[in-house]
């Protein structure tokens, strides 16, 4: 109970459901793109549910400040995303990074796949079919006649 | 065998979900852990011709604790911080994290002022270069300059104790 | 008073769900017909006392009866009525009842509806619910009890959070409830197939209306929800990947591969122990979505109050049922005997390929979002994984599953001629591609390689689909003949399956050419996007039931002529003091038009968001095309028949 008391008040904003409406202008429509892509993709460190994009928490405003002022000074994507990771760590990327910590994440689903289909192959393999045995005369007119009467 | 494939992966499973059950997943560590406190130059609160900056607590082992008027948990952890400053184990400085420079002033003589000084952050990007992402929040440096820890939320007596005041006492053992 | 009647009636009905655990299990396993038998009685009487029990909790919001401490954390007396009764599950205590009380309905549905299986089959089903019951119920009464006193009693109530005061938040949890808890259905049958020893067609003959039943409502609450998400959070998306959401969509993904195997097994007696184990898993994500929603363990915005000592017990009694059911799998399994042969081309193995595919999906999702927690409990860091990972992971693996189910049904089980099947599709992939091609070019833009790509799929699966239904027509004497001969079932899985293709389309347009505007305007001012012209005309104050509102007036003009009005509102809600932006939406088949308020700025003008969605709605018309499909294929005559042959040994 404390703690959720201590989050409540850690928090700087209470509501949750308003959205960034900063008018930002860009001199470059490829900066813009370059924008909007990255704030959606950082997590906001209060509400931690909303992108930056999405969070109108004060923090939230601030860092994308930051970002717009180093995308509109040239600076690049990874530029503008190690200034955050130094400052926040990668919790602050949606799109975690590459390295050997996870590994296993991005690989994990081929992975995944690989096995499972290894799996299956192996099942499959057992599972080849008997050559059936010729039907008599009498079965041979009921499958004509099913055939014909039936989808 | 591989009919017990599934339990093992679901024994494995639960063993992390029971860890992270322990687990506070909003908390954030910082990556400034062992690194120098950034850079900073901040007019003090309590004298704002005056400067604060990294050098005004050289060769000392700090607390520096970020705070604001309008911050509520502040008030909570307020006469811990008063307490520790009377018995004069660490100085304390402050960070007053986007605030009123009036705001911060009669908060500091109305409930008191445990900081050697506090550098008037208006706009928080002192904050941001530190890593702050809820106030209160309280770091601890050592003689060097470098960060050591950092504690997010309130200080409590507990936490003081346990984590902030043995690390405090092997810092100063330090060169 | 009715809070009293509440409690005594939950301790009632664990009482019962008890009963109905222990004596029919027992009863199976030492042929005690007596024993076996209780499990009817017993899983009546949980329905009857939890039923009363909601609806003393209802009562209790519905009087204002804010000595509950549940009403007044969650109510308030301005609240409208219709949200006063929605609010009883609106958080933790209230929604674990409505699961609770959920879970008895399906209990006296399979009294009803399995009366013709054998007994000790019957009381091994029933005494498996109970024993889920009764974990349930324990749960609720020791952990989380609606029914605790407030003392002294608050002159009003905290006030429902505005986000849940909304028409999709009154259906979309019980809708999804009905789907959760459904897949138990599938879940006990399994267990009870395990116990009993014996595995045959009868047994997923019989597991299958049951799992498309819980499927089609699961699919229902997700299309909600995301629909809710979407008018009501104003942020124009509709999908976050967010670990509740995911936690819903698992199930539904294991439940869409155990409905597609439950196929095979029936049919061709192929993968039982397969789909045994797909049964356990789909119940098995329900279970975990329950622990992951409400322990803490994950940072959520749909998830409850959390707290680890409640967190604790789901944990313990999620071990304690997927671990004795993967272990009696474990045991049982193996002896388990297919009867089934089949070649490498046959449509058996293209359904292993859409299992294998689907269930790779479910557990990637899941690796994605426990992931954060494994590296935080290892202590290498703390990560986030959101929407970039798993939308990168997701749709790869799910366009072969698209692809397949184009062309699947052609294939004929056993062994299917790849010559016949060629000679029947081989015009398909080029008629798609260019299809593909002419929409995108004659609408947008040709290098537009996502939405050709996903045009071209949607026609593929279209094209795909109708054809397999026309070769089944031709086999008849005429067209008319053909149609009326192919059953429901059949037909839903065309409707089911084209509406993966229209929910593609819809996917793939809203992704690719939304056009989203964050401007300032003044009164007077407009905006363009595209041929639409968004006039403000203004803002007015306007007064709810339980909020105060700015409310914003647009109008939507095209080539001058007045499309819509539209009115978004930015609410203060008086007692929670929080502001919600209430977007305005003009929905339409080919684009949603959507303008939500942002800030006041200077001089009487505001910062306002501007969207314009192409084919958004697709989205949700095809989850409700699969839902509709399935409703078909539950409506198919060999459902109706009043006897299914019973299960011969149990």
């Amino acid at each position: 109970m404390k703690t959720l008391i201590l989050l409540l008040t850690l928090t700087l904003t209470g509501s949750s459901a308003l959205f960034a409406t900063e008018i930002r202008s860009f001199a470059d429509p490829d900066k813009a793109a370059r924008y909007d892509r990255l704030i959606g993709e950082l997590r906001c460190l209060v509400c931690q549910n909303q992108s930056l994009a999405d969070s109108d928490a004060d923090l939230a405003q601030d860092l994308r400040n930051e970002v717009y002022e180093m995308i509109a000074a040239g600076q690049s994507d990874a530029e503008a995303i190690r200034f955050l990771t130094d400052r926040y760590g990668d919790f602050v990327l949606y799109r975690p990074p590459i390295k050997p910590t996870t590994f296993l994440l991005w690989g994990g689903p081929l992975l995944i796949l690989l096995f499972g289909g290894f799996m299956a192959w192996r099942y499959a393999r057992q599972r080849k079919p008997q050559p059936l045995s010729p039907l008599s005369e009498a079965d041979q007119d009921t499958l004509e006649r099913l055939k014909k009467t039936s989808g | 065998m591989r009919f017990l494939i599934p339990l093992g992966v679901f024994l494995v499973m639960v063993i992390f979900l029971a860890i992270g059950l322990s687990l506070d997943p909003r908390n954030l560590p910082s990556p400034l852990i062992g690194k120098p406190t950034p850079t900073f130059q901040l007019p003090k609160v309590e004298e704002p011709s005056q400067a604060l900056t990294p050098e005004s607590f050289r060769g000392r082992v700090i607390l520096l604790n970020v705070w604001a008027s309008w911050c509520v948990s502040c008030r909570q952890e307020h006469p811990v911080l008063l307490e520790l400053a009377q018995r004069q184990e660490v100085p304390i400085f402050g960070l007053n994290y986007k605030d009123q420079l009036t705001a911060a002033r009669d908060w500091l003589s109305k409930f008191g002022n445990p900081y050697e000084a506090s550098g008037f952050d208006q706009d928080g990007r002192v904050g941001i270069d530190l890593g702050v992402y809820g106030v209160p929040e309280t770091f601890v440096i050592d003689k060097k300059g470098l960060i050591r820890m950092k504690h997010t939320g309130p200080v409590t007596p507990q936490a003081l104790e346990k984590d902030i005041l043995p690390l405090v006492e092997r810092l100063k053992q330090e060169p | 008073m009715s809070a009293e009647i509440g409690q005594w009636c939950l301790i009632l009905a664990v009482l019962f769900a008890i009963a109905q655990g222990i004596f029919p299990l027992l009863g199976a396993a030492r042929g005690i017909p007596l024993w076996m038998s209780v499990g009817r009685a017993a899983g009546r009487a949980q329905f009857l006392f939890l039923a009363i029990a909601f609806g003393c909790l209802i009562d209790g919001f519905i009087a204002n009866d804010f000595s509950i401490l549940y009403v007044a954390s969650h109510s308030n007396s301005e609240l409208p009525l219709y949200y006063r009764v929605a609010a009883t599950w609106g958080a933790h205590e209230g929604s674990m009842l409505l699961w609770a009380l959920i879970l008895s309905v399906w209990t006296v549905a399979v009294t009803l509806f399995c009366r013709s299986l054998t007994l000790p089959f019957q009381a091994r089903v029933l005494g498996v619910m109970g024993l889920i019951s009764t974990g349930i119920l324990l749960f609720i009464l020791l952990t989380s009890n609606p029914f605790d006193r407030l003392v002294p009693m608050p002159p009003d109530g905290n006030d429902l959070n505005p986000l849940l005061q909304d028409f999709g938040m009154t259906i979309h949890p019980p809708m999804l409830y009905m789907g959760y808890v459904g897949l138990s259905v599938a879940f006990s049958f399994a267990i009870a197939a395990l116990l009993g020893g014996t595995l045959d067609s009868a047994w997923a003959r019989w597991s299958r209306p049951w799992t498309l039943v819980a499927w089609i409502f699961l699919t229902f609450g997700i299309v909600l929800g995301s629909w809710w998400a979407y008018y009501e959070l104003g942020w124009g998306g509709w999908w976050f990947w967010d670990p509740v959401e995911n936690a819903s969509f698992m199930p539904w993904l294991v439940a869409t591969a155990l409905l597609h195997s439950l196929a095979a097994t029936e049919k061709r007696g192929a993968f039982k122990a397969w789909t045994v184990l797909l049964a356990i898993f789909a119940f098995s994500l329900s279970l975990l979505g329950t622990f992951l929603v409400r322990s803490g363990v994950l940072t959520s915005v749909h998830a409850f109050a959390s707290d680890p000592a409640r967190g604790l017990f789901i944990l313990v009694f999620l071990a304690l049922v997927v671990g004795s059911s993967l272990l009696l799998y474990a045991l049982r399994a193996p002896s388990i005997r297919d009867s089934a042969h089949y070649a490498l081309i046959s449509r058996e193995n293209l359904l292993l390929m859409n299992n294998i595919l689907l269930v790779t999906a479910a557990a990637s999702i899941l690796l994605g979002t426990l992931y954060p927690l494994v590296l935080d409990a290892l202590q290498w860091g703390k990560i986030s994984v959101g929407p970039p990972y798993f939308s990168n992971v997701f749709a790869p693996l799910m366009a072969p599953v698209i692809l397949l189910a184009g062309i699947a049904p052609l294939f004929a089980w056993r062994e299917a001629s790849l010559a016949k099947v060629w000679g029947k599709i081989r015009w398909l992939a080029p008629a798609a591609l260019t299809l593909g091609i002419i929409t995108t070019a004659l609408f947008w833009e040709l290098k537009d390689i996502k939405v050709l790509a996903g045009l071209s799929m949607a026609f593929w699966l279209i094209g795909g689909t109708l054809l397999s239904l026309w070769s089944r027509v031709q086999l008849r004497s005429s067209v008319l003949e053909g149609l009326q001969s192919q059953s429901l079932s059949s037909y839903g899985m065309t409707i089911a399956h084209l509406g993966i293709a229209v929910f593609l389309v819809g996917l793939v347009l809203s992704d690719r050419h939304s056009v989203e505007k964050v401007v300032r305007l003044a009164p007077g001012d407009t905006a363009a996007i595209g041929r639409y012209d968004f006039i403000f005309k203004g803002i007015k104050t306007v007064d709810g039931p339980n909020f105060k509102a700015q409310e914003g007036l647009f109008e939507v003009r095209s080539e001058d002529q007045l499309i819509t009005e539209l009115k978004p509102q930015k609410r203060s809600y008086r007692v929670q003091r929080n502001t919600m932006t209430e977007a305005a939406i003009d929905p339409g088949v080919t684009r949603d038009l959507y303008v939500a308020l942002g800030e006041p700025l200077d001089a009487g003008a505001w910062s306002v968001r501007l969207y314009y969605k192409p084919f958004i709605r697709w989205i949700w018309f095809g989850g409700l095309f699969m839902m509709m499909g399935g409703l078909l294929a539950l409506l198919d005559r060999r459902y109706r028949r009043h006897k299914m042959d019973p299960i011969l040994t149990a």
